[in-house]
């Protein structure tokens, strides 16, 4: 095809991909009674968002969900680093058997393990509280795996010039290699944020306290509350996803090296 | 192990000198463990724990408050004579075997059509990734209100060829055909991502050369870089797979759009589990799908490694 083709047609397929988000958008602007016109609107107003953001706590959601967010993905970061540079420069028996169980669990999601992992927590105590919300979501192989394929590819060199200092294992762990690999934990901090501040499944079924409720939840009981009052329900919807549009567009360029590598295990 | 010498030498060394070799090593084993100990121990608690236990909850009935009773093998053989089970099996099964094939094509396509540099080709990338960005809760949202009946957007677009009456999420033949196309433009810029990233991996060099012999775009593709792309197409088909059975986006999307309706047309199997646990407080049963679904797994997990000779998805 040549370029210029290739340029329209590319054009024109985008803006059909993000038409039904921009649409959203516009309807949240509209005044209530012009929700479901399909041309231009009249006026544009606030008064959707204004409504929600005084008559429904959204704040309380969004605080929640920014409180689950980051300690997931500041806890997550710290142990997965951790984790990762023992299974791939430190020497101890059963390393090659802890890495395979660890890889294994790969391809296991939440939705398949929901049931008895609710039951886990229900034991523990966990069931509506921060900890629970928290907790389960830090616990995935993919940074794990992801951290130490990285550390691999780290030269000893730099390692062993620490230890001539006596630097501990620990500070080693501190000062070398978590400083060199700051590109590939970055990558990982959007994509965990993103992950989590879009989780729904967890929240959902952890969680009862309405004092709790993430923002997914959150807006997905607006919808069987406010039931046809669109024009409040998109306005959620639109405030919901806001920082996730912002986390995107500040690591972009992060979150797609991480999404391509992915594709190269 | 001729390296392990008695623990008293270490005190006796004098000063300045080397540690001995079994102290250093001892060291490093120490904080080895140490290192992997937190997140071994949580994905044991949180991932491996709970496949462990679906399989002795399945053995019991068990009621929303912590009571158990031994039922045997009673929760399996309630499957076979679950319709419902078996409706909601149809429905991922249809459910994946649409989405994977169409899916994989739609980011193939997008992924060639964006390989190339012209003007603005970033943006245009960045275009197709970003329903992926949103949450699978604002997804289902968003198209529930341009599928509303009669009003919604797409039934005022459609109407002028006759489809303004059409329910889309409300007609049970056509909700799981809505389910799977909202699937497609959440998931294919993701892909596409993936995709690209084996494109570009593939030297330009070698289509010069097709070219030069004559070749055409198909035969560019097809001899060139159809082949060389295989490891990253099976990658994403065996993703796409995964996803489509055991995925966020079977819940989420299922949850939020249609609750399973109508009529159980778009129940897949992960929202019938959650339904026998959550809503009807069937734990044991719950339990009993899990254990089938992690066997599952695993059998897909050992046909994929066995099929590619562990893992690695270019040998053959």
């Amino acid at each position: 095809m040549p370029v210029r083709l290739r340029a329209i047609v590319g054009y024109v397929l985008a803006m059909v991909t993000v038409a039904p988000l921009v649409w959203l958008l516009v309807a949240v602007l509209r005044p209530a009674d012009e929700l479901f016109a399909v041309t231009l609107p009249s006026r544009l107003t606030l008064d959707n968002l204004l409504f929600v953001l005084t008559e429904v706590p959204i704040g309380r959601y969004m605080v929640n969900s920014a409180i689950v967010s980051v300690a997931v993905t500041v806890i997550a970061l710290v142990l997965h680093s951790m984790a990762a540079y023992a299974l791939a420069r430190l020497r101890f028996p059963g390393r090659q058997v802890i890495f395979s169980m660890i890889v294994s669990t790969l391809l296991v999601s939440l939705p398949v393990i929901l049931v008895p992992l609710f039951l886990v927590a229900r034991e523990l105590g966990l069931l509506d509280t921060y900890a629970g919300l928290i907790l389960p979501a830090i616990f995935h192989a993919f940074g794990i795996f992801l951290l130490r394929q990285y550390y691999l590819t780290i030269p000893r060199e730099l390692e062993e010039a620490a230890d001539l200092d006596g630097c501990g294992y620990l500070r080693r762990w501190w000062q070398v290699v978590v400083p060199l690999s700051r590109p590939v934990l970055a990558s990982l901090a959007v994509l965990f944020f993103l992950a989590n501040w879009n989780a729904f499944l967890w929240p959902l079924t952890a969680t009862r306290d309405p004092d709790l409720r993430v923002v997914q939840v959150g807006i997905s009981t607006l919808q069987g509350q406010y039931g046809s009052a669109w024009n409040y329900v998109l306005a959620a919807t639109v405030i919901a996803a806001v920082p996730t549009l912002v986390a995107f567009v500040l690591g972009q360029r992060r979150l797609v090296e991480a999404i391509k590598t992915s594709g190269l295990k | 192990m001729t390296t392990v010498a008695d623990p008293g030498t270490a005190v006796r060394r004098p000063p300045g000198a080397a540690p001995p070799v079994w102290n250093r090593r001892r060291r490093e084993a120490l904080a080895g463990y140490a290192f992997v100990a937190p997140d071994l121990l949580g994905l044991m608690m949180f991932v491996g724990l709970p496949m462990v236990l679906s399989l002795g909850v399945s053995l019991f009935s068990a009621d929303g408050f912590g009571g158990y009773t031994y039922v045997g093998l009673d929760n399996f053989r309630q499957m076979a004579e679950d319709t419902q089970l078996w409706q909601s099996v149809r429905v991922t099964l249809i459910y994946t075997l649409a989405f994977v094939p169409i899916g994989f094509v739609v980011s193939l396509g997008l992924a060639l059509l964006v390989r190339d540099h012209f003007p603005g080709v970033g943006l245009v990338r960045t275009m197709f990734f970003l329903p992926h960005v949103i949450s699978l809760v604002v997804v289902g949202i968003a198209w529930q209100f341009l599928l509303v009946d009669k009003q919604g957007a797409v039934a005022t677009l459609l109407r002028p060829v006759g489809l303004g009456d059409t329910s889309f999420l409300g007609d049970p033949s056509l909700a799981l055909g809505s389910l799977v196309a909202i699937s497609i433009w959440f998931l294919m810029g993701y892909n596409m991502l993936i995709l690209l990233g084996g494109l570009k991996d593939i030297p330009k060099e070698y289509e010069e050369a097709a070219g030069i012999d004559g070749a055409t775009s198909w035969q560019k593709f097809r001899h060139v870089i159809w082949p060389l792309l295989r490891p990253t197409s099976f990658f994403v088909l065996v993703n796409s797979v995964v996803g489509s059975v055991t995925g966020l986006q079977a819940f989420d999307l299922v949850y939020v759009l249609t609750q399973g309706g109508p009529a159980g047309s778009t129940s897949s199997v992960v929202f019938y589990i959650y339904q026998q646990a959550f809503t009807f407080n069937n734990y044991g049963y719950a339990a009993a799908l899990t254990t089938v679904v992690v066997g599952f797994l695993i059998a897909a997990t050992g046909t994929m490694f066995g099929l590619t000779k562990g893992g690695r998805f270019d040998a053959g």
